[in-house]
């Protein structure tokens, strides 16, 4: 092992500016990949901000008792799509209308009877903010006996839906091309390493070496030099991250596992592409 | 130790390389491979060491059946081999002793023991004086000196030579020459393949010669018939 370790170090020392080529190489294919990725990610949290303001809201026939309110409340908290519901008496609503309203001011300072009903407000759990789970819930809020109409914005709902669904594809297909492209520009890098080396290669050979030492030191460079490259693509893609909230839009970065992530795809693609080149090239002498 | 029998070999675009070629060679022996350039000299080293194998016919190297050898066994047997080249094939960016080292290396012996097997190969070569010179540093008979102890220094029972001697001068020829034949001395088969009649002429080594693919010559089995014939 010590061997193989040392031969692998040796092809660094012996072959600095390849090996600088595939390092570079590796991080830049990366770094496409990891801005892409960056976009994702902001869309998907632009997304969820979105979502967050979905909301199904049940107005209650007036003069509902309100023992009965509170008991439904509970039933309602215990729906296994709902994160929170919030009763809201006629008064409350009067108030919020105030102060939200500051246009209608006047108006509803003149009203002799309150208009508005009573409600309550009800909040899903992000992964239930859909139109489907929206509108199931809906249903069942239109079930109970005091509810007089419920309220959630279908259309806005069902475009948010739409957006995912688009965001997520066009994600997966150009994710799926960018993430290709890497592999194909490292694995060409990778080759070159190869073929740089395949005198060597033969000699090794020559003098009995079996097929798994001659490869050990290649698969290990391989994902060493992934591992890099895939440092420095998190690296330079922190670099645009930090730049873009600075000057144009308060954006979000990786969380600590998806900058794993990139960086362990490196090395997995160093490793894989190393095998299949130094297999390929075994295979053919 | 080495068998060929009826032995062919056609590459795919080269056409036939060798036609039925069978000959034995014992422990010990010193054997010239000659014809011309593209008789099958290097087929022939080439099917023993395993690089190309038989079309049809059988060989047999060193215990080894090398139509049933599978790709793995071939390091195996490739160790019990030492191989030298006209153009030395050393690695440029490694010391003499580090090539030599190199093949110990792959082969996966101990460590410790791998400097003094290097200097004592080096030192049989005569080139101990120049076990940290580069391979640019040394002239062509001192490389070859060097790839022949890099073929030395696992132990072979045979050392095959595929012209050792074609990239070198007059004076650095006999060096390696001389050295081959103490090799053998000491009890290593040698298969040189060379088209240096003059190099033949000199010792009175068995010769082999190939003539496009075919053996034409084999004085350990004309000289027998001829003296079966003679009296």
């Amino acid at each position: 092992m010590n061997l193989v370790f040392r031969e692998a170090l040796l092809a660094f020392r012996r072959a600095p500016l390849l090996s600088a080529l595939s390092v570079t190489t590796i991080a830049f294919s990366l770094f496409v990949v990891g801005l892409f990725g960056l976009v994702a990610v902001n869309l998907q949290q632009a997304l969820r901000d979105v979502a967050e303001r979905v909301e199904i809201v049940a107005y209650l026939l007036p003069g509902a008792p309100i023992e009965t309110v509170t008991l439904a409340q509970k039933d309602i908290e215990a729906f296994p799509e709902v994160q929170a519901a919030a009763f809201v008496s006629e008064d409350q609503a009067l108030q919020r209308a105030r102060t939200e309203l500051v246009e209608f001011r006047d108006v509803l300072q003149e009203l002799e009877r309150n208009p508005l009903p009573a409600s309550i407000e009800v909040k899903l759990k992000p992964r239930f903010r859909d139109a489907e789970h929206v509108n199931d819930v809906a249903e069942r809020l239109r079930g109970f006996g005091f509810v007089d109409d419920v309220r959630f914005g279908r259309d806005w709902v069902e475009k948010l839906d739409r957006l995912r669904q688009i965001a997520a594809a066009v994600g997966l297909v150009v994710g799926a091309a960018f993430a290709a492209v890497a592999i194909i520009i490292i694995g060409t890098t990778i080759r070159m390493a190869v073929l740089q080396r395949s005198r060597e290669i033969a000699i090794m050979r020559l003098v009995g070496a079996t097929d798994g030492f001659v490869r050990r030191p290649f698969l290990l460079q391989g994902a060493f030099k992934g591992m890099l490259g895939g440092l420095v693509a998190v690296g330079l893609s922190y670099g645009a991250y930090a730049l873009i909230n600075r000057w144009l839009i308060h954006a979000a970065f990786f969380s600590r596992e998806q900058a794993v992530a990139i960086v362990g795809f490196g090395m997995l693609i160093g490793f894989v592409g190393s095998a299949a080149s130094v297999g390929r090239h075994l295979r053919r002498v | 130790m080495i068998k060929f029998t009826n032995v062919f070999k056609a590459f795919p675009k080269g056409g036939l390389a060798l036609k039925d070629v069978s000959f034995h060679i014992a422990k010990g022996e010193f054997v010239f491979l000659t014809g011309h350039s593209g008789a099958g000299k290097s087929t022939v080293l080439k099917l023993v060491y395993a690089e190309e194998p038989a079309t049809s016919g059988e060989v047999r190297v060193s215990g080894f059946n090398l139509a049933e050898a599978r790709r793995k066994d071939i390091p195996r047997l490739r160790r019990r081999l030492g191989i030298v080249f006209q153009d030395f094939r050393l690695l440029e960016d490694r010391s003499a002793e580090e090539n030599v080292a190199f093949a110990l290396e792959v082969t996966g012996a101990r460590r410790a023991s791998i400097p003094a097997r290097v200097m004592r190969v080096l030192t049989q070569v005569g080139l101990a004086a120049k076990a940290q010179a580069y391979p640019r540093e040394l002239s062509g008979g001192e490389q070859q000196r060097v790839a022949i102890a890099r073929a030395l220094v696992n132990e072979p029972t045979v050392l095959l030579a595929d012209e050792p001697t074609g990239n070198l001068d007059e004076r650095a020829t006999r060096g390696v020459f001389q050295l081959l034949r103490d090799i053998n001395a000491s009890g290593t088969a040698v298969v040189m393949a060379t088209h240096d009649l003059d190099l033949v002429r000199q010792a009175p080594y068995r010769v082999i010669e190939l003539q496009e693919g075919a053996l034409v010559f084999d004085s350990a089995v004309d000289e027998r018939r001829d003296e079966a014939a003679s009296p």
